[in-house]
């Protein structure tokens, strides 16, 4: 289990207001849901109210509560369950170092010694603001192991020098895109494919017209096929 | 190797294009409204001939889990949820349907919850997949556009589907923990009974599959079940893509037929182990929760669930986790329980307080400073926590230790011995009492 807090009293600011563009957001997820099951909508809201500050503050949740007419405490909760959301202002770039097994194969941890060498410890944020590191469980990209997730986006295939690369050039202002940094499509081998190889598969005969195998040749009594 | 032409994932590496045009020329979303014309008893009964089983994890036969639904619609919704959540180490496999192939998902979506008369569907995706979250919220916009979903479509069925999201918490994945997690809760699993087809999402008849399971159901009916069940081996039938990590020289995911042997997928199409499969050490075959398998097992050994679970270990999510020579075994399974600790929701005890104590004196048995009968100790308190928790994750949090100690307790000795080498007895100075 991982025991969060929020941020201490000292840091925490007098109040929060939605952007006009977070509103317009929580509205629209709001429509995704049952309407006496608006509570639904906390996590989406509450990633919304992150990408807008970059952490989330006590005013900020309570503001969210309000507008979904919950308890506090159930949004404080869920603040503090869900370990994506930033309880403390982070650096401009979060990066997320994956540490789970399939990544410490394939040299997490010399990553780690990077992150550490140029930023600083674990958890804290560089002295010009710009980054701060933290280890997070698998990310879900183990076969392009070891990676780190920047902000929204996967950087994949890394290596130390690679990952010293990156850094620099954030640090220089510079975009970096994310993605796979070998050579190689997304999940694929790297070299040559072996599958997915047949060109009839893209052809376009997939998509033409098809008679359905095993099908009766009278429609059954129940085949109601519509909204009935 | 499975021959392209029985591949269902056509673009599981992203080389072509997602959108629905690309997607409707490679066989998405074909003949589906003749799907639906057939009623859903044909449905079901297709997806129960062509042996699917479950892709999430438990394999549990597709088809006859939806029977499970309610046969009327009375005065509660049915609603079909999809577990894209996908945290479990080692897998990365529903990422690549969704960022490369969401149409043959929505079309699953569509057929699936025809069969079980629901007219709402919501994807949970974890938090962290915010790439593969636009492009399925885009892939939604378009299947909505060209009315295959949404009031009045093509299919003749009434169809919403919604994206939704979760904020990092590896327990979201447990069904009816996704569930509470949908429902604006903390992510803790619920006791069962009663089952989600009886009351799940909102307390309405609820069946959650995993997102392969609902991705491939849509050609299974285009090809036919005798297709589908024709690959692979009895009872494991059809094609599962693999998530190969770790010391292989070309780590990947493939789609391959079910029962392929273990040697084959790496050495096809990993390039082999790292330094030739001579060098292999252990391989975890499913995911982080099953227990891992020594070299001597991996030599011979078919994957799939009942291969597997001859060997006591599972094929789980199918992502494979090779470690070399040069792994650190026990250091590795010891980054697995950490894991568990971590991602423990925290309200039964022997969960909550079992993995945080298996942890610590896993990571005192990788430096060695444990006694020898903590060793039996650890197995013990495992046991414990396996099988009396509400949720598997206790069960997989025992696993891999219990996998470990049954392999390659000789490593664990050895290394106890020598760091005992040189240094005085003192009996009880290291016992484990937290
Ligand atoms: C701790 C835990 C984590 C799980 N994580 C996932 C997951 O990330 N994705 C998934 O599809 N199933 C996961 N499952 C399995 C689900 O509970 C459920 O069995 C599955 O989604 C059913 O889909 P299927 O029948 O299509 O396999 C998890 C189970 C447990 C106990
Ligand atoms: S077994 Fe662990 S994760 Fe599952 S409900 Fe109990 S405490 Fe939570
Ligand atoms: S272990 Fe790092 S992404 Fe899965």
């Amino acid at each position: 289990m991982s025991v969060r807090r929020l941020a201490p009293a000292a840091q925490q600011p007098a109040s929060f207001t939605f952007a006009d563009d977070s509103r317009a957001k929580a509205q629209w997820w709001l429509t995704k849901y049952p309407e006496a099951r608006r509570a639904s909508a906390v996590i989406p809201i509450l990633w919304l109210v992150q990408k807008q500050e970059g952490w989330l503050s006590k005013p900020a949740i309570e503001a969210v509560a309000e507008m979904l007419g919950m308890p506090q405490i159930r949004v404080l909760e869920i603040a503090t369950f869900y370990t994506m959301f930033n309880l403390e202002p982070v650096g401009k770039y979060l990066l997320q170092l994956c540490g789970t097994t399939p990544c410490m194969l394939r040299g997490a941890e010399d990553l780690k010694t990077i992150c550490k060498h140029m930023i600083g410890p674990k958890g804290a944020t560089s002295a010009d603001g710009n980054f701060t590191w933290i280890e997070v469980e698998c990310l879900g990209a183990c076969v392009n192991a070891p990676m780190i997730q920047i902000n929204d986006y996967f950087y994949e295939d890394l290596s130390p020098e690679i990952l010293e690369d990156i850094l620099k050039r954030l640090a220089a202002g510079e975009t970096v895109p994310p993605g796979n940094f070998v050579r190689r499509d997304t999940s694929a081998p790297e070299g040559h494919a072996l599958t997915l190889i047949d060109e009839r598969l893209y052809d376009g005969s997939r998509g033409g017209p098809i008679t359905l195998p095993n099908a009766p040749e009278k429609l059954p009594a129940n085949a109601d096929g519509g909204n009935g | 190797m499975l021959a392209d032409k029985d591949r269902i994932f056509t673009n599981l590496y992203g080389r072509r294009d997602w959108r629905l045009a690309a997607a409707r020329q490679r066989g998405a979303w074909n003949a589906t409204p003749d799907m639906i014309a057939l009623g859903r008893d044909w449905v079901i009964q297709q997806v129960k001939d062509s042996g699917l089983r479950g892709r999430g994890g438990a394999g549990f036969p597709t088809g006859l889990k939806w029977t499970f639904m309610p046969k009327e619609v009375k005065d509660r919704p049915h609603y079909l949820v999809v577990n894209a959540d996908e945290s479990e180490p080692g897998t990365c496999k529903d990422r690549d349907i969704i960022r490369h192939d969401p149409h043959l998902l929505l079309e699953g979506c569509v057929i699936a919850a025809f069969a079980m008369q629901a007219h709402a569907c919501y994807i949970y995706l974890r938090g962290e997949y915010i790439f593969e979250r636009e492009v399925l919220e885009e892939a939604v916009r378009e299947a909505y556009e060209a009315r295959l979903l949404g009031k009045g479509n093509v299919h003749g069925w009434d169809m919403d589907i919604y994206v939704h999201h979760g904020a990092g918490a590896y327990i979201c994945g447990e069904e009816t923990a996704l569930l509470e997690s949908l429902e604006g809760k903390k992510g803790q699993p619920r006791l069962k009974p009663p089952f989600p087809a009886n009351a799940g999402l909102y307390g309405c008849p609820t069946t959650v599959n995993n997102v392969e399971s609902i991705a491939v159901v849509g050609e299974i009916l285009r090809r036919g079940a005798k297709w589908f069940a024709g690959i692979g081996r009895p009872k494991n039938e059809g094609t599962k893509i693999f998530c190969i990590s770790g010391h292989v020289n070309r780590p990947c995911n493939v789609e391959e037929a079910m029962g392929i042997p273990l040697r084959e997928l790496i050495e096809e199409h990993c390039g082999g182990v790292r330094g030739g499969w001579d060098n292999l050490k252990a391989v975890i075959p499913g995911g982080s929760s099953v227990p891992l398998l020594p070299k001597s097992i991996c030599d011979n050994v078919l994957m799939d669930f009942d291969a597997l679970r001859e060997h006591k270990s599972g094929l789980g999510t199918a992502a494979v986790i090779v470690m070399d020579q040069s792994t650190d075994v026990v250091r590795a399974i010891a980054r697995i329980s950490y894991f568990y600790k971590h991602e423990s929701c925290g309200q039964c005890t022997p969960c909550r307080e079992g993995t945080g104590w298996m942890w610590r004196v896993m990571e005192r048995m990788a430096k060695g400073e444990a006694e020898m009968r903590e060793i039996d100790l650890l197995l013990d308190v495992a046991s414990q926590v396996e099988g009396h928790t509400i949720c598997a994750l206790g069960d997989a949090a025992a696993w891999p230790i219990q996998g470990l100690i049954r392999h390659f307790r000789h490593e664990i000795e050895e290394r106890i011995t020598r760091y005992r080498g040189g240094r005085p007895f003192v009996p009880g100075t290291y016992i484990a009492a937290e």
